[in-house]
């Protein structure tokens, strides 16, 4: 079902046209790894301080009040490239192993903010200004910077074709976890 | 003078020899070369947008520039490292790609100025004077942004 939609969805006119145009496919992805710098630094930057390694003496509500908006521009941006990207050649992420861990490892990093903000954000005003926040916010800190590292490593190994379904024979456990169509000799 | 021999001796050496023949290694060191690019480009871009006054106005220069001074640190010797040993890999096909040249031209004024320049501004007590605080965080930004993206497109002129 999601994969006739995406088979569609690759035949449409504008998705070959990204597909096969010279600067506009590089160039969407040099935005989209660009803007790691100020999606995923600013992130890491208040993750660090949540941990106690950097920064201690301002405050965190500081950085949660005047630095998160930066990282959720930056995040609407690496989303609108990416879906892009994914436009060009659905069918090649759909079938990716390595996109399928990204997919997971940002629905880790979603979980994690949203339990990050219905929990721990509440008592921060009793840590605020800690060198050293307590355990569960520095698990948050060290949860987004391991999740979001493992979204850039997968994101960046979806270019490497070793799992690649065209090029058999793959373990039938990457087959399975990848759906490749392949018929059992 | 031509250095295209140095750069076939680079690939041909040890080094770059143990990164061409291994399938992991270099998507490994490209990985790690990239969450590099988020550390060092989050250090930088906080501090730049401070000096340009659009993000934590209310944190004085200084504490910010001092309390990512080692992680500004860090993350430059993280990319220094795996840039080193991908280069190494595929000196060959650097030597022959603009968007390297253009890199490796931009790449030591980018040091220099981020280390001579810039810290000592943001290192110091008094808060810098509005213009050179504009006109540091610009150079900043526009000059790791031509490391950045020249670096990205090295990997689309093959």
């Amino acid at each position: 079902m999601l994969r006739d939609v995406l088979a569609w969805l690759g035949e449409t006119p504008w998705s070959i046209a990204l597909h096969e145009s010279l600067y506009m496919w590089p160039l969407t992805e040099s935005a989209h790894v660009l803007t790691l710098a100020l999606f995923a630094g600013t992130a890491a930057v208040l993750d660090l301080r949540m941990l106690g390694l950097a920064l201690g003496g301002v405050p965190v509500s500081a950085l949660t009040g005047r630095l998160l908006p930066w990282t959720r521009a930056a995040f609407v941006v690496m989303v609108v490239t990416g879906l892009a990207l994914f436009y060009a050649t659905p069918l090649t992420y759909y079938h990716s192993l390595f996109f399928r861990i990204k997919v997971l490892l940002l629905g880790v990093a979603g979980v994690n903010i949203l339990v990050f903000h219905a929990r721990t954000v509440r008592g921060m005003a009793a840590w605020d200004h800690a060198d050293r926040p307590p355990r569960a916010a520095r698990a948050a800190a060290m949860i987004s910077l391991l999740a979001w590292a493992g979204v850039i490593v997968s994101g960046r190994l979806v270019a490497y074709n070793w799992f690649e379904c065209a090029i058999q024979p793959q373990s039938a456990i990457v087959n399975w976890l990848q759906e490749c169509p392949v018929t059992p000799p | 003078m031509d250095l295209l021999p140095l750069f076939e001796w680079c690939e041909a050496s040890w080094l770059g020899q143990l990164v061409r023949v291994s399938t992991w290694l270099f998507p490994v060191l490209e990985s790690v070369h990239l969450l590099g690019l988020s550390l060092l480009g989050g250090v930088l871009l906080v501090v730049d947008l401070r000096l340009l006054n659009v993000m934590l106005r209310d944190q004085p220069v200084a504490t910010l520039g001092r309390g990512l001074h080692p992680w500004l640190n860090r993350a430059v010797a993280l990319m220094l490292s795996t840039g080193f040993l991908l280069f190494m890999s595929e000196a060959v096909k650097c030597y022959h790609s603009p968007a390297f040249r253009l890199k490796m031209a931009t790449l030591p004024v980018a040091l220099a100025f981020t280390y001579l320049v810039r810290q000592p501004v943001v290192l110091r007590d008094a808060p810098p004077h509005v213009w050179r605080a504009r006109a540091v965080a610009a150079g900043s930004i526009l000059l790791w942004l031509t490391v950045a993206a020249s670096g990205r497109w090295i990997g689309f002129s093959s």
